[in-house]
């Protein structure tokens, strides 16, 4: 081996500039929770979860409007979204290559690149303009919207890795093929799938641009899903961008909220995951 | 499809008929655009994207300020992201131990699953203020430079920036290590076998995947140009388009979330739409040549890796 120093000191420097990469991205990440914790954690008491936003100026109160607003107008897209995306899923893989397989593919692929606050303004046309009126109903659409390409690319990937045996099984049993995706090959795949959808769930839960006009925003109670409704991010969004020390207490205690439901959610799936790997490995 | 059993035809016409409202889906995305943006484009024509004067209450709109501010922040960010998500994907792929692997990647990974509020929180509360520090520090020759001018507010062209190249670095490393994942044993083997140091055969993987990586920056830069909340919380939201990193600008994505709620008349309502249009667009067509860059490396490389695992099976990762 006959390598002059200097090579091997570029190397080296090199290796080192990759170590300082990691670090790079991994500052931020920490410097990100440690603020978020640091300033939200004082303000997250009872009063946050239960009470709806105060008149400016006056202090206390809390986002509990916001919080179920968040709930309903996630419940909305989901609903619109799950079947959406996994028959679709189902579709791509059991059809086996037909041009509109491959066109849903590629439209799966297309909307998952499509600028959330694009989906707003489509949500907006569509919904808002007809009924004259901002609506939780609108803001669950766009939400649904920005769900169903992940929700079909996790069905598609994970249906994917069931093995062909199974479903070989399955028809040679004389199951049609419908009977074998649903009682055979869905069912293996079924906890990688609802993985998928949680953490799809998580991701809208955290998106704000798609609100801002569709279901637009409300400092009261509401479940009337005809009319605006809160939701936490856009209340965070509302907060931080006012000039009243309170509101941004409020609002640092909200991006708590936020990334802590994404943490748990992304440990979940991490967990869930590596007992899938192993199953598949022990088969 | 073969199969003739009349479940399995209702089956097919059940699944397919979803399938067929996703792609319908799409396609109405743009056509309700574009139908909504025609008073503006029939107005304005191309006028629209070469002027600068963005005036509701006179009906004068030129958007020349909102792609500017969107492609300036997006290239800067890419300048300041790609080099980390490279490194990141390097260390993740060829150097880290095994045990950290996991970890690492996982950490990364939670970059993109933060919400786009938290981080335009943080930018505001944490980022800006720094911002203004650093160009309060400047020396006065170099606060002179075209490059540095600007009011000393915090909100910026800079802070945008490098907000963005943070929600961009997991994207990008993301598929830049699977890229170099898919680059086959052979490669570095055959690298080490001519005496090249670790770097060296590290410089042989990633121009065998040079493809791949470009796709990988591509993605980035299509997250960077549809980003809309974390910009808009620190950009500043001024309709100017200049050089400067301390000047406060605006983007596309921005202009559409500050002013379309409050829109009132329908010129400019249409004229937001047309904004987002070309978002639209531009976000489709980065996209698909992302894709088809990632695709063209993973497509024609595997089979060529996969037929020879037998001598270095252990410990390669798959």
């Amino acid at each position: 081996m006959n390598r002059d120093p200097r090579r091997r000191a570029l190397s080296f420097l090199m290796t080192g500039l990759c170590v300082f990469a990691v670090f790079a991205a991994l500052v931020p990440v920490a410097l990100i929770f440690f603020f978020v914790v640091k300033q939200g954690i004082g303000s997250l008491d009872w009063n946050f979860f239960t009470k709806m936003p105060m008149p400016p100026g006056e202090t206390g109160g809390g986002m509990g409007n916001a919080i179920i607003g968040t709930i309903i107008i996630c419940s909305l897209g989901a609903l619109f979204a799950i079947p959406i995306g996994v028959l679709s899923g189902i579709y791509i893989v059991e059809s086996g290559g037909t041009k509109l397989g491959a066109a849903a593919r590629f439209a799966a692929d297309t909307l998952n690149g499509v600028p959330s606050i694009v989906i707003g303004l489509f949500a907006y046309a569509v919904v808002v303009l007809p009924f004259k009126q901002f609506s939780a109903l609108a803001g669950g659409f766009a939400l649904g919207v920005m769900m169903i390409p992940l929700v079909a690319r996790t069905t598609e990937e994970l249906l994917r890795l069931v093995p062909t045996s199974l479903r070989e099984g399955a028809l040679a049993l004389g199951a049609t093929r419908a009977r074998a995706v649903f009682t055979v090959v869905l069912p293996a795949a079924l906890p990688g799938i609802i993985t998928g959808i949680v953490l799809a769930l998580a991701r809208i839960a955290g998106e704000t641009a798609p609100l801002l006009f569709t279901s637009f925003n409300n400092r009261f109670w509401s479940t009337e899903l005809t009319e605006p409704m809160g939701a936490l991010t856009v209340q965070v969004y509302s907060y931080a961008k006012a000039a009243h020390e309170d509101w941004h207490r409020q609002a640092w205690a909200g991006a708590l909220v936020l990334v802590t439901l994404v943490l748990i959610c992304s440990l979940l799936a991490r967990l869930a995951t590596r007992r899938l790997e192993r199953m598949h490995v022990g088969r | 499809m073969a199969n003739s059993q009349s479940g399995d035809r209702s089956f097919f016409f059940t699944t397919g008929f979803f399938a067929a409202a996703l792609v319908v889906i799409v396609a109405a995305i743009a056509y309700t655009l574009a139908e909504h943006s025609v008073e503006s484009i029939s107005k304005f024509g191309l006028k629209f994207w070469e002027t600068s004067t963005w005036d509701p209450v006179m009906g004068e709109f030129g958007a020349f300020p909102f792609i500017w501010g969107t492609l300036y922040s997006s290239i800067l960010a890419l300048v300041i992201a790609t080099p980390v998500a490279l490194g990141i994907a390097i260390f993740l792929s060829e150097l880290c131990p095994d045990w950290l692997r996991t970890p690492l990647t996982f950490l990364t990974e939670l970059l993109a699953a933060i919400p786009s509020i938290v981080y335009g929180l943080w930018g505001i509360f944490v980022l800006v203020p720094l911002v203004r520090d650093i160009q309060m520090a400047m020396p006065e020759w170099m606060a002179a430079l075209p490059m540095f001018s600007g009011p000393p507010v915090g909100v910026s062209m800079l802070a945008a920036s490098l907000v963005l190249a943070i929600m961009v670095i997991p994207f990008t490393s993301s598929v830049a290590r699977e890229v170099l994942r898919a680059v086959p044993a052979s490669q570095r083997e055959g690298a080490y076998a001519l005496g090249s140091t670790r770097w060296e055969a590290t410089l042989a993987a990633l121009y065998y995947a040079r493809t791949g990586i470009m796709g990988a920056v591509m993605l980035g830069f299509g997250r960077a140009i549809g980003e809309t909340m974390a910009v808009t919380m620190v950009i500043g939201n001024r309709a100017v388009a200049s050089w400067s990193l301390f000047e406060p600008q605006y983007t596309m994505a921005a202009v559409i979330a500050n002013e379309f709620a409050e829109a009132a008349d329908d010129l400019h309502l249409s004229a937001l739409l047309e904004v987002g249009l070309v978002l639209f667009i531009i976000t489709f067509l980065i996209n698909l040549a992302s894709r088809l860059l990632i695709w063209q490396m993973t497509r024609q490389r595997r089979p060529r890796a996969t037929p020879t695992p037998a001598p270095s099976a252990p410990g390669v990762p798959a």
